[in-house]
């Protein structure tokens, strides 16, 4: 009796205090939040969506490229090729990743100049390199990284392929290349389906890591430019949180959707 | 019921540690932008805050008779950390304008200098919006700087890009991303006489003033409801103003001398 | 100025070094790891056993918590929880009468990297609790032991093996967004970095030996729960 008429309390306190929450929250957003700024911006908005989704996709799928031969070099390739990718990948995933955007725009970036004041010939040749939207920079490093931890995936993936099926390849007399392409890489590719949308999640979380280095997506058009001009600070930001929210779901939806698809028989 | 012993347990070392990090004492929490903007306020290799404002901060401090906290808060987030209280003052060579007015209060001047374009050494001397045409210029997003910029040179066709730090804009302008960069006369006097300054770029001019868009100098940042700190504030810095303080701190930095307004 | 120290000598300790620095840097890193990540197991603990054995009503709260925080980033997140926890915080204690508190980078970044860590968590220590055959569970509950007994001496012991992997995983995920809280200027091994690289313009230099650290306490990490796998997998068969 002690025991469920604490629960009881505990219980109505949990209820009481989330309405609380919920009631603030409800008035905040229909009686004191702003939201005028929206029209103004929208179009700068709109633009930097399109950004974040280039950057996202662009950088997964450059990443899942890189990944494959990262992955297979680690399970079939040369020992001192099987090492550096096994460095690069245990580089990647052991710093975090604004490090390494920082070190790619700043370190990166600021080499180029220095060649172009050694040598004015590069200067004149390569302004475009010198020039280079910190877009590219960020794409580059959001690359590298998915590559990073989907270049480890691939190596489990070809690693789980079962070795009955190499040998029954094999047998029927197909070249190495035909074994890979058309037993290996498929099997392995449906192997990593599962956790592939939580990888490509993890990545549309990344991107708004890219305002740090003056990338005007979502978040950088948030941050460097609505709320620098009208101080409202929650507001956007809440935008924000929705539009990613809304994102996620999508792909894990479409994910799912593609799944159901792909035959997995095993 | 263990369960609800733990929680309170940890919700209680929570407070405690919310707590013990608030500071009984009611210390003047000074906001200073965290990222460098030298000669005013930047870290030095000790870790200590040095520069031409921390030294003014100080010494606002002792006339006032009050102990103060200098607290790093990123320079994008510092109204929104003035407003909801974890400082109390933005000491971070924040240009009093009308825009920032409607959000929170300043002190009187404390200082002023005039707004200058530097740019590579390899472009042209001229910076009248027409010539610079087709060029692509860097500011710090929402200054006084960036509104000038938009005002009088976008609209003749030079490419403006915006950056949340000036550190930032004089980085790119060294990496040759930028042709331009416009801000305050003292704070780009400071990185052209860097190493990587003086390597990439040179002074090119004072801008046409406007104090419509340009301002009124640099003031401290309070809010609004609190009047009474910010006469405080005025106070010492006219206190200061008559016993020559200023001109005794901008003596320690020799690149500042000549080049800045500070109140009589 | 005097002359400019160059590669080695500008990571020496002291008034003319930045090695001081970037060290209390990793120690805050570190620091706020250790207590969010401990924040995030409490979290998770009572998260778990809600999802599993709470109301439909907890259950309810527990899965949109989850839900949220596992789908916004967690730069948003901290940018929202940073500025709009505090200010909501002192909002209510001056209604409620009380002095406003100043909550500092450290405890903002231990609560809200916890907060976002705690979704985790539960995620993890629920499957792992699921794995545990519903038999062991039973024949304890058949030999009548309190639920605390039960948890002490059957869950926690044979769901740690599930466990453990997702917890690591859990732990170098925090490390590294520890470096998340420079955004809102605290200065911690990453800010630190930023501070001295962006004062002396070597770049490479410092990210450099900023990854590095990084890279150290992932490695210590992985050898550590790698250890502690093992310990708690004694008595089990092998796997394949």
């Amino acid at each position: 009796m002690n025991t469920s008429h604490i629960k009881f309390i505990i219980k109505s306190l949990v209820v009481g205090v989330l309405l609380l929450v919920a009631g603030g929250l409800l008035y905040w957003l229909f009686a004191a939040s702003r939201w005028d700024w929206i029209a103004k911006y929208l179009p700068l908005l709109v633009k930097g969506l399109w950004l974040t989704l280039l950057l996202w996709v662009l950088s997964c799928i450059l990443g899942m490229i890189l990944a494959i031969p990262i992955g297979l070099v680690q399970v079939t390739g040369p020992r001192w090729l099987a090492a550096i990718a096994h460095g690069f990948c245990t580089v990647i995933r052991g710093t975090p990743l604004l490090l390494q955007l920082w070190l790619i725009y700043y370190g990166l970036g600021s080499l180029f100049p220095q060649i172009g004041m050694i040598y004015p010939e590069f200067k004149n040749d390569f302004t475009w390199l010198i020039r280079l939207d910190a877009f590219w920079y960020a794409l580059l490093a959001f690359t590298l990284s998915f590559a990073g931890y989907e270049g480890e995936i691939m190596r489990g993936a070809f690693l789980g392929v079962p070795r009955g099926e190499l040998e029954a390849a094999r047998a029927f007399g197909m070249s190495p290349w035909k074994v890979l392409t058309r037993v290996w890489f498929p099997r392995a590719v449906r192997l990593v389906l599962p956790t592939l949308a939580g990888e490509v999640v993890l990545q549309l979380k990344a991107t708004p890591l890219a305002m740090t280095v003056t990338v005007m997506d979502l978040a950088g058009v948030v941050r460097n430019r609505i709320t620098q001009d009208t101080y409202i600070v929650y507001e956007p930001l809440m935008l924000l949180a929705v539009i990613y929210m809304c994102l996620t779901f999508l792909t894990v939806w479409i994910f799912s959707f593609i799944e159901k698809r792909v035959p997995q028989k095993r | 019921m263990k369960l609800n012993r733990r929680l309170a347990l940890a919700v209680a070392a929570a407070t405690m540690l919310a707590g013990a990090s608030s500071a009984a004492v009611a210390d003047i929490k000074f906001g200073v932008a965290a990222e460098p903007y030298p000669p005013f306020s930047s870290k030095d290799a000790s870790g200590k805050w040095v520069g031409w404002e921390i030294d003014l901060m100080d010494a606002v401090c002792a006339q006032m008779n009050e102990k103060c906290e200098l607290v790093e808060v990123a320079w994008d987030g510092i109204i929104p950390a003035l407003t909801s209280k974890q400082i109390d003052v933005i000491w971070s060579s924040m240009s009093i304008t009308g825009e920032r007015k409607q959000t929170i209060d300043f002190t009187n001047m404390y200082y002023n200098t005039p707004t200058v374009i530097i740019g590579a050494k390899t472009g042209d001397k001229d910076i009248t919006p027409e010539h610079l045409k087709g060029k692509v210029m860097g500011a710090q997003v929402s200054t006084i700087h960036e509104k000038y910029v938009q005002k009088y040179y976008a609209p003749a066709g030079v490419e403006v890009k915006t950056y949340a730090t000036q550190d930032e804009a004089n980085n790119d302008l060294a990496a040759g991303r930028l042709d331009y960069v416009q801000a305050d006369g003292s704070a780009l006097d400071a990185f052209l006489k860097t190493e990587q300054g003086s390597a990439c770029c040179e002074l090119k001019g004072q801008v046409k003033d406007d104090p419509e868009v340009l301002g009124e100098g640099v003031g401290g940042g309070v809010r609004k409801d609190e009047a009474a700190l910010k006469d405080k504030l005025n106070a010492a810095i006219a206190e200061l103003a008559k016993s020559g303080k200023f001109e005794e701190i901008t003596n320690k930095y020799p690149d500042l001398v000549g080049k800045m307004i500070v109140p009589k | 100025m005097a002359a400019k120290p160059g590669f080695p000598e500008i990571l020496a300790f002291g008034p003319t070094g930045y090695g001081d620095e970037l060290l209390w840097g990793a120690a805050m890193s570190i620091s706020i790891a250790l207590l969010a990540y401990s924040l995030g197991l409490i979290i998770g603990i009572i998260g778990a056993l809600c999802k599993l054995d709470g109301s439909p009503l907890t259950r309810g709260i527990m899965e949109g918590y989850t839900t949220l925080v596992r789908a916004v980033p967690e730069l948003i997140l901290i940018l929202i929880l940073y500025y709009a926890g505090t200010a909501t915080l002192n909002q209510l204690l001056e209604s409620a009468g009380y002095e406003t508190v100043a909550i500092n980078g450290f405890v903002a970044a231990v609560l809200v990297l916890g907060f976002v860590q705690g979704a985790y968590s539960t995620e993890v220590l629920r499957a792992a609790i699921q794995a545990i055959p519903v038999g062991q569970m039973e024949a304890a509950k058949a030999y009548g032991m309190s639920p605390w007994l039960i948890f002490r001496r059957i869950t926690l012991p044979s769901m740690l093996p599930y466990a453990i992997p997702g917890l690591a995983n859990l732990w170098l995920i925090v490390t590294k967004d520890t470096a998340l809280i420079a955004v809102v200027g605290y200065t911690e091994l990453a800010l630190a970095t930023r501070q001295a690289a962006g004062n002396t313009k070597m770049y490479f230099t410092f990210f450099m030996v900023a990854g590095l650290i990084y890279l150290i306490i992932t490695l210590i990490s992985q050898k550590g729960f790698a250890i502690l796998e093992k310990r708690v997998r004694r008595g089990q068969r092998k796997l394949a």
